[in-house]
């Protein structure tokens, strides 16, 4: 191969800021408490406690609802989005993004005094003589959380998929004598796959590692993986645990895309 | 005209009555009347904009008439969907499935009709030997190259044995020779699977070649219907005249039945019917020129210009006395610079009413 001296600066970046900070959280999850250079799993043995599986099973959980949310609300959107004419499209893009611009926390401590029980929706409500619900600190609080955040992912990998299919085929299906519902089955659904997956992708992500969403619209009561990760660097000051907890993630993050971007094999490079 | 005669067939198989069709505002299918009989093979002809393929898209359902009526066996089908229609394209940029193979690709219409698998698998194999691509079923489309898309989008068609098969330039992409090929290829087919056939192309050659009926366009109006014959050698104005092959267009004014003048002398012609003194124009193909090196004895002396050998043939321009430029396809040449005399007989001048302007 060719040398290629522009790529030397991405290279020392990607060592000093990628590379090396993951071969710290491994080194730091594989030490022994109780200083000297001693290596140990107990750490990982740690994290297969059930109380800790259950933490990670239910950021899994909470992450996946949510991801099935968002593709199910995005992609109508992105149906909608890729069938507007080109002026109204830019419109409706820049609605769907304004949101966006807002500060990430702003927008959820919005979400606080929307939902909490003297809040503006229990107040409409008690107009209608309704009791007040508890809405705020629910696992269901934490999945409008994220489904309100991470939609926006959701739906631009896939408009920007169905943009570019070829209104022909859609032509070509119903010529052969497909329904409207037949078409989007067997021709759009399977084309927009990599938008799909890549959909999947960004919100799984976020949503599997965040601990701002749940503890804001969680309460404190409400731990995920990402929680407890920032617990035991923050509070507990257990850097080991903390480590390995973090590579438990990665590698979950790791497997989940490996899965995804196998069942993906029509077209290459659909990920992101 | 032909397209009555036509009409009053019991095989017909679609029938247009007064399609007109607008595009915001803009009317671009005025009055088409046509009918096309059953194992019929139709070619609509025209240039680009002349709305061609909108008429087939409207066969096809993927297009609305603003009025007007579509008839397919006797039946409207105007409000019938696309999905629901007897009729299968063959679409200009093929559209076939990228997401699926070449077997999965002609089996679609197959699968979405319910058949049963063996049944299928026999039929898509029949369809590809039909095209001339056995064993191809398991290929990716993206491996395949331009005629051979184009193949299996016929085979993605024919195998779903339409009533009516729609062509929109399904030849354009092509190579020449390969388009030659196919041209001979479809016509073939056409006959031995007994649909009838709606092809559209800008090619006159292709059209000449391939069809029974050949139907001329311009500027959304139907021009002329006919044979290819028919159209070739009976232009029913200029516009048809100059599309299909070479002609020569001239000034001239009708004197009497079977007697016109142009080009400075009076010449013995068959057309009548025209007013006494009614200006025409005088259509003559290139190759009905006849040329001597005698032309003292000729009807018209001309100089010759420029020579162009075109392989049958010699393309020569030639200009009369009174600065007329007349082109000459002739299998002998004259070089640049003689003088030629030029006859004509009476039956291949062709004389056409002037066209009114917004015709």
């Amino acid at each position: 191969m060719r040398r290629n001296w522009s790529l030397y600066p991405y290279i020392l970046w990607m060592v000093l800021f990628t590379i090396v900070p993951i071969l710290l959280v491994l080194y730091y999850s594989l030490l022994a408490d109780g200083g000297g250079f001693s290596l140990t799993l107990s750490h990982y043995a740690r994290v297969f406690e059930p109380l800790y599986l259950a933490v990670i099973w239910r950021s899994i959980l909470l992450a996946l609802v949510s991801t099935v949310i968002c593709l199910l609300l995005g992609y109508p959107v992105a149906m909608i989005l890729a069938a507007s004419p080109a002026k109204q499209q830019f419109s409706l893009i820049v609605l769907f993004v304004v949101p966006m611009w807002m500060n990430f926390l702003a927008r959820t401590y919005a979400w606080m005094s929307l939902l909490e029980t003297n809040g503006i929706i229990n107040t409409v409500l008690g107009f209608f003589g309704i009791e007040p619900l508890s809405m705020l600190y629910t696992s269901g609080a934490v999945v409008l959380g994220m489904v309100y955040n991470y939609l926006p992912f959701m739906v631009f990998p896939i408009f920007t998929v169905l943009r570019k299919l070829d209104p022909s085929l859609l032509e070509a299906a119903e010529d052969l004598g497909a329904n409207p519902l037949k078409t989007f089955m067997k021709v759009i659904f399977p084309l927009s796959l990599p938008g799909v997956l890549s959909g999947i992708t960004m919100v799984f992500m976020p949503a599997v590692t965040t601990f701002v969403i749940s503890q804001l619209l969680g309460g404190g009561q409400f731990t995920l993986i990402g929680n407890l990760i920032q617990q035991q660097y923050l509070r507990t000051y257990d850097w080991g645990f903390g480590s390995s907890l973090s590579i438990i993630l990665m590698v979950i993050i790791l497997l989940s895309m490996g899965l995804i971007s196998r069942s993906n094999a029509y077209e290459e490079g659909g990920i992101l | 005209m032909t397209q009555e005669n036509q009409g009053k067939t019991s095989q017909e198989m679609i029938r247009l009555v007064d399609i007109h069709k607008e595009f915001e505002g803009e009317t671009v299918l005025q009055r088409i009347n046509l009918s096309i009989a059953k194992n019929e093979f139709v070619t609509l002809l025209g240039p680009s904009g002349c709305g061609k393929t909108t008429t087939l898209r409207i066969i096809g359902g993927f297009e609305h008439p603003t009025s007007g009526d579509v008839m397919f066996d006797g039946q409207r089908i105007n409000d019938i969907p696309a999905y629901q229609r007897k009729v299968n394209t063959v679409f200009q940029r093929y559209a076939l499935f990228p997401h699926l193979n070449v077997y999965e690709n002609i089996a679609f219409g197959l699968h979405i009709a319910k058949k049963d698998g063996k049944e299928i698998k026999a039929k898509v194999k029949a369809a590809l030997n039909l095209v001339d691509m056995p064993g191809f079923e398991k290929r990716p489309i993206r491996s395949l190259s331009g005629g051979q898309q184009q193949r299996v989008a016929i085979a993605r068609a024919v195998v779903n044995e339409p009533k009516v098969l729609l062509l929109d330039e399904p030849l354009a992409a092509l190579d020449l020779k390969m388009r030659k090929e196919m041209q001979l290829e479809l016509k073939n087919m056409q006959k031995q699977l007994g649909i009838t056939f709606v092809f559209v192309t800008h090619d006159q050659e292709e059209a000449l070649t391939m069809s029974d009926t050949v139907v001329v366009m311009k500027g959304g109006v139907i021009q002329q219907i006919g044979s290819p014959i028919n159209i070739y050698n009976e232009p029913q104005n200029v516009f048809v005249a100059d599309f299909i092959g070479e002609s020569i267009i001239l000034e001239g004014r009708f004197l009497e039945d079977c007697l016109v003048e142009f080009a400075g002398r009076t010449f013995p012609c068959v057309d009548k019917g025209f007013a006494p003194g009614e200006p025409v124009d005088v259509v003559i193909r290139p190759e009905d020129v006849d040329i001597s090196a005698d032309p003292e004895s000729a009807m018209l002396q001309a100089t010759v210009t420029s020579v162009v050998f075109k392989g049958v043939h010699y393309e020569m321009l030639a200009e009369t006395a009174a600065g007329q430029e007349w082109m000459i396809h002739s299998t002998t040449m004259a070089p640049p610079g003689q003088t030629i005399g030029m006859s004509l007989k009476p039956d291949n001048i062709h004389l056409m009413k002037k066209e009114v302007q917004g015709t």
